[in-house]
């Protein structure tokens, strides 16, 4: 099953090496991993999306938790959460699919800007599926370039990752 | 006071109370050697391969309880030292490796002997750092020694740059530590004692089953009160040997790939299992497939992640091992009355069947010397009271079978990463700390040579140990493997051109004696221990296909031992 483990680390050089480094070692699949800093700026959180059965993700979790730089985390899977992913695409059309092209940026909520009379770049965000779903839709197009940015998410209650007191 | 880097690292070793330390200079690493020519208060130990220096901080602290510490320089010198820290790091022994760095702004420039210790170590310490500013170093080396000593411990890297030990700074050593993500170890609730003990008091195939953890812990006491109050058997993991007296009625001996039939029966036939301090290794299980499968776990444990990473635990305890005995101690002395030994009585019927065949039992001869029959000379003439640590192969396993350990701390080896080459060191690290007793190496004739130069350490710092040599001319261990699975081809298996190792040893200036009948086992084990002060090499040359009984092979279970052709069957 798809897990979003969202992670509160220290802002220290390395600790995104750690990370990266438990899952290639001991074989955890990455679908995708972002970090940036947060209001507290010597805090970084980091949102990893993998698959695993319960076993696989409790191990995951664990081991998360050892890294000495991984002050809290939490599987916002299961509880009810928002799930945000922004993709840019560059996409190459026909002068006479330029309208089809405004239909979809539409469809999608999309915000659309033009390079030049046959390339265009779409901005979008959504959750992970949806961003699939656009990607799909383009296939008319000629895509050029695709940038993700990989998800991150945040609790929809009321609870809040923080360090534990 | 202002002191440099280099005083400050001094310093700060000082007080966190570190006597020696063991290492090898070069380039990055001159300041920090010049603070130390400065000083006497921390002895520094000059070995003669940075991988020598590891084990000896190793063995050091596997026989004291505190961390060792390791010095080395950038580039080839922590390199060196990697196969030593991974050792440590596998078996949680507590060590703190400080390495010199190139001068921070050479490094991202593969400058002279630079390499990213911190990367290279990642995957085999604990945790590791590279320091930044001289204001940091003494906060960094407390937050190293905390880290590798508290939890399950484990090895912590410091690299340092050339030139910060060079810069200056006010020397304030940090009282308290704050440290937010990296939090005390957790306790046990009430419940899950009342839990487990519940499950235990209902058992009626039980098996203790422990682990370094029980060393680790200093858990012998409370494990001892433990199994005696219950009248449950015991068996003790690679690791944990001497957690259990090895003489006790209730020991039924190691377990695992090499362990004794009646502990591999019982973990498979039992119904319940209280690991302690153990993480249900591949070597211990044998094929998950084929595991215990109608027992219940119980599993105690300090890292939550070794729960539920191979057995699936039925009653986890997350905390230290000696804290939990201690509460199942008190509650079973509260539920005294409940405490029921004929529920355990055809158990114990059952484990002492399997026990009559006595599944390590071996051919003695009178011409050729037997591997197990000098480790069990070496107990008799040791009064079973010396430190032993071994290297890796057979002979590792035929002293872990026969030495008969009374304590912890006591045997010391390499058990998780398997590292031939830790013997002679280690067994140098524990002699640095225990000047008194009596340290034994066993070893084989491969794996002695992996860190042989450590004889010269030996003989600068006179640390007698005695090096019990058992010389089958062959990589033993990798030889048996080929005889049972690949039809007796022994692809590089044979030691050809060995050395003379009386002669080496003398030439270090050390006692060589060789050993060629079995009729002298004994009296040379007793001259050479009767040399308090010389270190003497004892190369006994021993039966060359002697093999390790009982095993289970691999894709086999805890039921399915191989046992030493002409063993005796259960009717
Ligand atoms: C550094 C290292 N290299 C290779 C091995 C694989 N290995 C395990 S046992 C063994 C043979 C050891 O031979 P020896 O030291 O003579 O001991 P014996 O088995 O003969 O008692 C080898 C090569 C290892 N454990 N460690």
């Amino acid at each position: 099953m798809r897990h979003i483990i969202s992670v509160l680390l220290e802002n220290e050089s390395g600790a995104l090496s750690r990370v990266a480094g438990l899952f290639s070692a001991r074989g955890y699949n990455i679908e995708s991993l972002t970090v940036a800093p947060t209001h507290d700026a010597t805090l970084s959180r980091m949102t990893i999306v993998t698959t695993g059965d319960d076993r696989k993700i409790d191990q995951i979790e664990k081991h998360l938790y050892k890294l000495i730089d991984v002050a809290a985390l939490q599987d916002i899977t299961i509880a009810g959460h928002l799930e945000r992913e922004i993709v840019l695409v560059k996409v190459k059309v026909e002068p006479n699919q330029i309208e089809t092209l405004q239909q979809i940026a539409k469809g999608f909520n999309c915000s659309l800007s033009q390079v030049n009379e046959q390339l265009f770049i779409i901005e979008m965000s959504g959750s992970c599926e949806k961003v699939d779903e656009l990607l799909n839709s383009l296939n008319d197009g000629e895509i050029i370039e695709v940038a993700r940015s990989g998800a991150i998410g945040i609790c929809s209650g009321e609870s809040a990752l923080s360090i534990p007191a | 006071m202002q002191l440099t880097g280099a005083d400050i690292v001094v310093k700060s070793l000082k007080e966190e109370g570190v006597k020696h330390v063991f290492g090898y200079p070069g380039g990055a690493a001159l300041h920090i050697y010049d603070a130390f020519h400065r000083q006497d208060d921390v002895e520094h130990i000059l070995v003669r391969h940075e991988q020598g220096a590891t084990h000896a901080a190793d063995g050091y602290a596997r026989s004291t309880g505190q961390a060792g510490v390791v010095l080395v320089t950038s580039g080839p010198g922590i390199t060196n030292a990697i196969t030593g820290i991974a050792t440590a790091y596998m078996d949680s022994i507590p060590m703190v490796v400080l390495s010199g760095q190139v001068m921070k702004p050479l490094i991202g420039y593969d400058a002279f002997q630079e390499i990213d210790a911190v990367g290279i170590s990642r995957p085999c310490v604990k945790h590791n750092f590279l320091i930044q500013n001289v204001e940091d170093i003494a906060s960094t080396i407390k937050k190293a020694f905390h880290i590798a000593t508290t939890g399950r411990p484990g090895p912590v890297l410091v690299d340092i740059p050339k030139d910060i030990t060079a810069d200056v700074a006010e020397f304030i050593y940090p009282e308290a530590l704050e440290m937010r993500s990296f939090l005390p170890p957790r306790k046990a609730e009430n419940s899950e004692i009342l839990t487990a003990v519940e499950a235990i008091l209902n058992a009626k195939k039980p098996v203790v089953y422990t682990g370094g953890g029980i060393v680790l812990a200093d858990a012998q006491k409370p494990l001892a009160e433990f199994v005696h109050k219950l009248g449950f058997p015991c068996t003790n993991t690679l690791m944990g040997l001497g957690g259990f007296p090895h003489s006790d009625p209730q020991y039924i001996g190691m377990l695992g790939m090499h362990g004794t039939y009646e502990a591999n029966m019982a973990m498979h036939d039992a119904d319940l299992i209280i690991a302690l301090g153990a993480r249900f290794d591949d070597r211990v299980t044998g094929t998950l497939g084929n595991f215990a499968p109608d027992a219940k776990v119980i599993h105690v444990d300090i890292d939550p992640s070794v729960i539920d990473k191979n057995i699936k635990a039925d009653i986890p305890v997350v905390a230290d091992v000696k804290e939990v005995l201690n509460a199942f101690n008190n509650e079973l002395q509260r539920r005294e009355k409940d405490i029921n030994p004929e529920l355990i009585g055809d158990w114990w019927a059952q484990i002492k069947q399997w026990q009559s065949l006595d599944s390590l039992w071996y051919q003695h001869s009178d011409e050729v010397i037997k591997p197990q029959y000098v480790v069990q000379k070496l107990h008799e003439v040791t009064g079973g009271e010396a430190f032993v640590t071994s290297d890796v192969g057979q002979h590792q396993m035929f002293a872990a079978q026969f030495y008969g350990f009374s304590d912890t701390h006591k045997w010391i080896n390499s058990g998780g990463l398997g590292t031939m080459g830790f013997g002679l060191p280690a067994a140098m690290g524990v002699k640095v700390a225990h000047r008194d007793a009596d340290v034994a190496c066993v070893t084989g004739e491969g794996s002695i040579q992996m860190c042989i130069q450590e004889l010269a350490t030996c003989r600068q710092y006179d640390l007698p140990v005695k090096v019990i040599n058992l010389n089958n001319r062959y990589l033993g261990m990798v030889r048996q493997w080929q005889e049972f699975t690949y039809e007796k081809r022994y692809s590089n298996s044979y030691m050809d051109s060995l050395p003379d190792f009386v002669a080496l040893a003398e030439a270090y200036g050390h006692v060589g004696m060789l050993i060629e009948k079995p009729a002298d086992v004994e009296g040379a084990l007793k001259e050479a221990f009767a040399m308090k002060d010389r270190l003497v090499f004892m190369d006994f040359i021993t039966d060359r296909e002697e093999n390790v009984y009982p095993m289970i092979e691999a894709g086999k279970g805890h039921h399915e031992m191989r046992m030493r052709p002409g063993s005796k069957t259960l009717a």
